[in-house]
This record gives structure tokens, sequence and C-alpha cells, in this order.
């Protein structure tokens, strides 16, 4: 700890100081930059946006990643960062994976492990796979379909593996009859019965109901083969055993990653990853300023974190060196969400006059502007997710008017709702997200004008799960505006409105359906696409649910979020993708010596 | 502490059980509140501590087994006693099939980085060590010559300007002058890498990740012993005794340095064993500033991830720290001040 002393305002004018000391200082300090077309040798702005920039097949070199915040774990069971899933693809295999491709390119799936997509029978019920030739661990064992199944199968033992994605665990055993591998008493641990494997190269799924998302949820990283004798259980994400073409050589958590090349795996049983460089390096810095001047300064060569640029950082970046810029959509929408539980807005003529008495303009602008913070949202669908219509649909009006308050409107809904001098309510939002507080302030200011007084109430942004993830407390602390933000896990509706709109996704703690939504149509909707197997239908259907959701008025979409991306001028094979929300593709990198 | 007459080696002894009993019954006193802290007030709160330790999606069953493994069923003093016990003994966590170990002395697990704290605590503890003791050395030269001389030479321009510059220095944070200290050196004229490298791996790497750091750590300190020391210095030039030696005929190096400097050492000294104590538990600002990989850093993440366990570690390890560098102070005060015996 320390023991700095000093008084606030002192502090203050030092602060205000040292960002103008700091943004002169580095304005002068690049030297061998190229102005606003970015470092020598840097491909332009957007350059790598949703196409590739630099090209090449060139192998060798370092590539270094700097973040400021670790993954939650390394282990493909438990992660659940999207950075983390991006980076874990360097170490683990699936059976199929999203295509390296840009844009939505890369959410196409495509044959990673398997020799090809599954062969489905049964109504969608059956999911069969081959498995490649000169498939291997790093030891050099050829990599089996029971090394998949226990590796899908420890997504069963939550009670030591938390943490990660569980949506084969709901899809294969929904009664949840099966207790994991660590519990499992036969000798091989492979006790699940919805998988079998006959040999060992053959694995098949059987689902008990029909999810047309299968395949794209067996590319989660969280599908992974793991060696049951190598499975260090809750140590593994220390030290994971690696089926990809880079191994672990050290990991310090919150400190450093090194991967080295595996020299076991073989380019010819892999038709995703180029492997192009021969050693990749990860720093992890607690000052995002820091991480940030170290990306300009040329010490590293991206962030591995890929949510964007801090404000310093961004705008001495988007000064001197846009060139070695993108600004993608991330596939987040941040929004307000109005649980229906909290009075008055239980009636949807209340929760309107929010929408409407909203200033959607200065919520843009609390939230970083059109390039850091995102387009004006009009609905709930990323523009990312199949379905999706972006700006297209504003059922509100939202961008009407240069997206200011629809005053008008507001007072009506206000009317019908019984309340037309307005009410009180309160707003929860997250304090360790200052952008979120901003929204919040931008919130209450808006709808002051049309006579709705809110408190704005901070919470510990680290206890989400436990304050606004659990009804009952929402209820007790009058929550009537919750602000939130959410991605999908993978690019469709179900891996992004699932939890948030369907009512059997209510949970007493860790809830994500915020709105308490228990409306059959969007169930039965949801049940229509998950037995849909036709992708125009299943497009259909997420447009409808969409609508449904925004019918209701459950949401204020504040943006469809985008963010400024920082790449060297080194880095070859450099695109965004969708099916990392608008991260650059890290399988795909390289760097020139 | 009290002025008298000079005592033998068995009151010595008797002095250092004493201080250090009371130092003992202080950390368990500091153990019970930081437990109260992170894991009573969640739960008057309304917050399930074991739900802090699962992710986006808390499975029943993963807070079931984090509140298995962590122990957390049980009633806190039981949780106290198992900690305590881990400190000596080692401990064994448990749940759902898996066992971890953790030696002794076990300060606790992290389940986020599925680590011991005390093997984080030691990896971390040579950056903040090498910070704190490099500053300190700055500090205490530059601080104290400049305390001293301002002193000798009252109401002159170097007074005045000293004064000035240590003014400059209290009131300046260290992410002011640490920020433009990088954004200078490191950033504009590229004079520093300004990254950590271990000293085991390379002194001048070391000292090039290590020297503004320790510059600017040290300039705020600095100010503040450079103060203190004048007060004090000017004070005690003051005194019957100081008059006395001079009446004596002793010569002013000999009044000085003898005698002065020996009673103005010791506030510094006192001052020197809490902020010792306090940034070997990690310089958080000067560490998050530089991004060096010490306790303050690991904190800080502890912090963020509320990594419990962790915060709870280097919170002993401070405590621990301060009441050492403080013990160690007043044996120090007995051979520095001969006024000063122990009691």
């Amino acid at each position: 700890m320390t023991t700095q002393r000093t008084t606030g305002r002192k502090q203050a004018v030092a602060a205000a100081a040292v960002v103008a000391a700091l943004l002169s200082t580095a304005a002068c300090g690049g030297g061998d930059d190229n102005g606003k077309d970015g470092k020598s040798g840097a491909a332009g702005f957007n350059a790598a946006n949703n196409k590739v920039a630099n090209a090449s097949t060139a192998k060798g070199g370092t590539l270094k990643f700097a973040g400021a915040q670790d993954a939650d774990s390394w282990d493909t069971t438990r992660g659940y960062y999207g950075f983390a899933w991006n980076f874990m693809r360097y170490y683990s295999r699936q059976l199929v994976t999203g295509a390296t491709a840009p844009g939505a390119g890369g959410t196409k799936i495509t044959p990673d492990l398997a020799t090809s997509a599954a062969k489905i029978s049964d109504d969608g019920k059956t999911y069969t796979y081959t498995l490649r030739d000169g498939v291997t661990w790093e030891d050099g064992k050829a990599i089996t379909s029971k090394d998949v199944k226990y590796g899908i199968e420890r997504q069963w033992a939550q009670d030591v593996l938390s943490g990660g994605p569980v949506y084969l665990k709901d899809i294969l055993d929904p009664k949840g009859a099966y207790k994991g591998p660590y519990k499992d008493k036969s000798a091989d641990h492979l006790g699940l019965k919805a998988i079998s494997t006959p040999d060992d190269k053959t694995i098949v799924f059987h689902l008990p109901q029909a999810n047309s998302d299968f395949e794209e949820i067996l590319a989660m990283t969280s599908s992974s083969p793991v060696r049951a004798d190598k499975d260090t259980k809750s140590k593994y994400g220390l030290h994971p055993f690696s089926s990809g073409p880079y191994k672990f050589q050290s990991y310090t958590p919150n400190k450093s990653i090194v991967l080295v090349r595996n020299t076991a795996w073989k380019a010819s049983s892999d038709p995703v990853r180029k492997a192009l460089p021969d050693k990749i390096t990860v720093n992890f810095f607690t000052n995002a300023n820091d991480l940030d001047a170290r990306l300009l300064k040329g010490d590293y060569d991206l962030d591995i974190n890929q949510t964007g640029m801090s404000p310093q950082g961004r705008t001495t970046a988007l000064k001197q060196d846009k060139g070695n810029l993108d600004n993608p959509v991330s596939g987040y929408v941040r929004y307000a969400v109005f649980p229906q539980t909290v009075k008055p807005f239980d009636n949807e003529h209340c929760r309107k006059a929010v929408i409407y008495g909203a200033d959607h303009k200065s919520l843009q602008t609390a939230r970083g502007g059109p390039v850091a913070g995102g387009d004006i949202g009009t609905n709930m669908l990323p523009p990312s997710v199949p379905g999706a219509e972006g700006q297209k649909y504003d059922p509100y009006g939202t961008t009407q008017n240069d997206g200011a308050a629809n005053i008008t409107k507001a007072k009506e809904e206000l009317k019908a709702c019984g309340k037309p001098s307005g009410f009180k309510t309160t707003i929860a939002v997250r304090n360790n997200k200052p952008v979120e507080v901003a929204t919040a302030e931008s919130l209450q200011a808006s709808l002051k004008k049309v006579g709705i007084t809110v408190d704005i109430e901070q919470y510990d942004g680290s206890q989400t799960a436990g304050i606004i993830g659990s009804p009952s407390n929402v209820k007790k602390k009058n929550f009537g505006i919750i602000i939130m933000g959410w991605g999908p896990d993978f690019p469709t509706i179900q891996g992004f409105g699932l939890p948030l709109w369907d009512s059997k996704y209510i949970l007493d703690s860790g809830n994500n359906n915020f709105a308490m939504i228990k409306d059959k149509t969007i169930d039965g909707l949801f049940d229509s696409y998950v037995k849909e197997l036709d992708d125009a239908k299943k497009t259909q259907i997420s447009t409808q649910i969409n609508h449904k959701v925004m019918e209701g008025g459950y949401y204020l979409p504040f943006v469809f979020e985008k963010f400024i991306n920082w790449r060297s001028s080194r880095l070859t094979n450099v695109y965004t993708t969708d099916n990392y929300s608008g991260m650059y593709d890290f399988i795909s990198l390289g760097v020139n010596k | 502490m009290a002025h008298g007459p000079a005592v033998g080696p068995r009151a010595v002894l008797a002095y250092l059980i004493r201080r250090l009993f009371a130092a003992a019954v202080l950390l368990v006193v500091i153990i019970l509140v930081v437990f109260g802290i992170f894991f009573l007030v969640p739960k008057w709160a309304g917050v399930d501590p074991a739900t802090m330790f699962v992710g986006k999606q808390a499975d029943p069953a993963a807070v079931e087994g984090v509140r298995q493994k962590l122990q957390l069923d049980q009633p806190i003093f039981v949780q106290v006693w198992e900690f305590f016990k881990g400190l000596f003994v080692g401990r064994t966590y448990s749940g759902g099939g898996d066992v971890t170990q953790c030696s002794a002395p076990c300060f606790g697990y992290s389940f986020r980085t599925e680590q011991a704290v005390w093997p984080q605590i030691t990896d971390r503890f040579p950056v903040t060590l090498g910070l704190a003791l490099g500053a300190a050395v700055l500090w205490l030269v530059f601080g104290v010559a400049a305390g001293v001389l301002s002193a000798l030479k009252r109401g002159s321009l170097w007074d005045r300007g000293a004064m000035f510059v240590a003014l400059s220095g209290v009131s300046l944070p260290i992410y002011f002058t640490g920020l433009l200290a990088s954004a200078i050196f490191i950033f504009g004229l590229k004079w520093f890498d300004g990254q950590y490298v271990p000293l085991s791996d390379s002194v001048t790497g070391y000292l090039g990740g290590m020297i503004l750091p320790w510059i600017t750590l040290a300039f705020l300190y600095a100010a503040m012993y450079a103060r203190i020391t004048r007060a004090t210095m000017l004070e005690i030039m003051g005194e019957d005794y100081i008059r006395t030696a001079r009446a004596k005929g002793l010569r002013e190096p000999v009044v000085i340095g003898k005698h002065a400097m020996r009673s103005t050492m010791t506030p510094i000294l006192t001052m020197l064993g809490m902020d010792l104590g306090a940034l070997i538990g990690g310089a958080i600002l000067t560490e998050t500033t530089f991004s060096l990989p010490g306790l303050g850093q690991a904190v800080l993440q502890a912090i963020r991830t509320q990594d419990l366990p962790v915060i709870l570690g280097v919170t002993l390890i401070t405590s621990l720290a301060v009441i050492i560098a403080n013990l160690v102070v007043d044996f120090l005060y007995a051979a520095i001040d001969p006024r000063v015996r122990l009691a």
C-alpha cells in the first residue's frame, strides 16, 4: 500500500496539468511517425476493418501483445472473455471453428479437427464428425475423439471449473443427469450418454432436442479437447496442454505469457491456422495509459484485450497515427433496461416515456461519440448478428432530429401510463465503468425535462451477479433503470438474446433477463429458432424476436458500439472479424521481422 | 520509550519479547478486521461472497463449489482458525473432486489465478523492495542533506530555494510527476526504456527500468524529509545541551554531527520506519504509473477482480512490514540517541 499524501484540490490541478503535458510531450515524441497516415508502413485508417491489411505468408518473428487485463482463465473450459477465446485458438483446436476471414466471413463455421462439417441426421438431433489424420497433442500423441469428449465433459464439473460457458451442458443434458468427469465412476470418466465415440476417429452427439446453433456452440473454445492424463483440474489454466500450433512456455498470472511453436503440430492437419510468428508474448500492464503509450512507441503490436484505446491514447493516436487505427463495430449494444418488477415500469407506457424522453445524441456523446462510442442504437440486435437491420429498424425514431429527445411523445406516454407529471425512480450503474456513469448522468439530465426524476446509485461493478443479477435485490432497491451492455457469445440470436429475453433464463442469482421478460411469443420464437435448420428462416425469426423485444419497450439502446483499435505497422494478415466482436483475428496475424 | 538510565541485556530481551508479543496481537487483530471486512460485510450487504468468485454465468454448482472450497459455509471463527493454521502447517482446499494443497506459510489461495498467495507475494516482493529501498536511499540522502543545510543556512537563498522545491515535491502527486517523467524521459527523449527487467537478468536493464520510479518516489518523500529535518534541526539547535556543547568549546562540525544530528535523526527514523513499511506493502501509485510488477500492482489487480485472498495476504504482509520496520526503528533509537533507553 502507499502513503502518498496530497490534497484533493492539488491532485485535481496536477491531473489536469499532467494530461496537457503528456499530450504535448507525446505529440513531440513520435520521431518515426508519418503524420496522420500513421507510423512508417502503416496500412491506413480502417485498412483492416472487415478486410485484410498487409497480406503476407512470411513466417518468423515475435508477435508482441500487451494488455491491461489478464484472462479470467486460460483453461478452455473456464474462460469467458472474448479476447481469451480469440487467443485460445493458438493452443487449442476444436471440431469446427469460425473461418479465418474478415468481417462477417469469420462467422462461417469451418472444419478444424473434423474432416468436414457435421453429418446431421435424426431431424437435427444427431451430429457426427470424423477427425482428421495427423492431429496431435504437443507431446506428439494423436488427438482422439475421446479427448474431445473429455474436454466437453469438463463443462459439467462446474463445482471445480466454474466461469466458462455452459451451453453444451444445457443442450446435451438439460436434466443435469451427468455429474461431470471428476465424479464419474467409470474407468475412462467418459460417462456422458449424449456423446458417443465408437472409435478414436468418430464422435457422435445425440441431442435430446434439436438446436440449430449446435455447430456454432461446438466452435467455441470451451468445446476444445482435453487429455484426461494432462488434466490438472482447477490449475489447468496455468499451463494448458496444447493441441494447436503454439504451446505455453511460461505464464505468470497478471504479468506475462510466452507461447512458442508446438513442434508436434502439423500444418498439413490444420486448414485454419497459418501459424506465422515463431513466438508470441503477452505483457500485462495495470496502467492503460502506459499501455497505449507503449503501443504508440512501438514496443508492442496490439492490445490483447481489444476493447479500444484509453481516451488519452485514442486522442493522441487519432491525431498523429491514424493510419495505424481501425474503428470496427464491437458487436456490443450498450443500453438501459427496465425491470418490470419495479413500479412504474410494469406499465409499458412508463417504459416508453423514458425511451422517448432520452436524448440519444447526448447518450452517444457520453459513450465517446460516433467514433469511439458508436452509432446511435435504435434496436437491440447488434449489427454482427444475422437478422439485424442496424439503424434501418428504428421503432422509436431515435435517430430523428439528430438523436434529440421526443418530448411530445414522452409526455403522451406519461399520460397513458397514468403519471402525467412524471415519476421518480433509480438508475443502477456499475461504479467501475466511468462511461456508464456518464451515460446515467446524461439520462438523468434529459429525463428531468419530462418530469422523470432519477437518483443514480453506483454499485460495486465486480458484484454485478449478486446485485443486479438478483431480481429480489433489484426490486428491493427500486432499480427501475439498469445500465448495461451485452455482446454475443456466438454470433446468432441465441448467442446474444437467449439469456436476456427468454423467460426460462430468469435466475435468482446471476440473472441477465433484467427486464424480467415473460413473453410467450418471444419464448415461442426462440423455441422455433433452435429447431429451424434453414438459415434464411433462422434470420427471419431473429428479426422477429428483435421486433418483439423492441415493441415491448423493455430497453433503451444507447449505441451499437464501436471502438478504436491499434495495430502496429509490423502486423501482417490483420483483419477484424465478427466471430470475435470486431477484434483482430489473432490466429492469422504475422509480423514483419 | 522513555528517558532513563542505561539497562542490561535482560531488560533488552524483555523489551523485545514485549514488543514482539504486541506485534503478534496486532497482527491477529488485523486478520480479524480484514476477515470481517471481506467475508462478513458482503453478507450483511446481502451479497453472497461465493458469487464473487464465479464467472458470468453463476451456475449454482459453481457457487456451491467455491463455498465448499473456501469453507464459506463454515462459521467465521472456523474460517479464521483455518487461516491461522494454514500460516504454520499449510492448508488443503478440496471440493468437487479437486484437491489443492497450499504449503506453509499459507496466506490463502487465489481462486482467480489458481495460485497460492504466498508465492505470488514472494515473486513480486523483490520488485517492491527494490523500489522502496532505492527510493529510500535517495530521499534520505537528498532530503536530510537539504533539510540540514536549510536549517544551518536559515533564511538564505539556499534555504528558500530548497524549501520551495520541497513544497513542490509534497504538493505534486506521484501520478503527476511519474507520468510527466515517463512522458519526457521514456516516450519523449527516449533516454530510458522504462520497462522493468529483473536484476538477475540485466543490471543495466534493471537500472533503466527503476531509475525513474526511484527518483519520482524519492522526490515526494525527500521533500517531506527535508521539511521535517529542517524543522527538527532548528528546534534542536536551540536546545540547552547544544549551547552547552558550544560553551565547552567543541568545534561546530562536532556539535552538529555528534550532538544535533543524533537527535534530529530520531523523528526521521520514526518516519522512515513507517514509510518503508508501508511502501514494502506496495507503492500502488508508483507501480501502476510505471507498470512495475510489484505487490502494489498485484493488490490493485486483486481489488479489481475482487480476489479477496490476495488482498488479505498483501494487507497482512504490509502490516507485518510496518510492525517489523517500527521494531527495528525502536532499537535504532537507542544506538542513535543516547538520551533514549529501553524501558
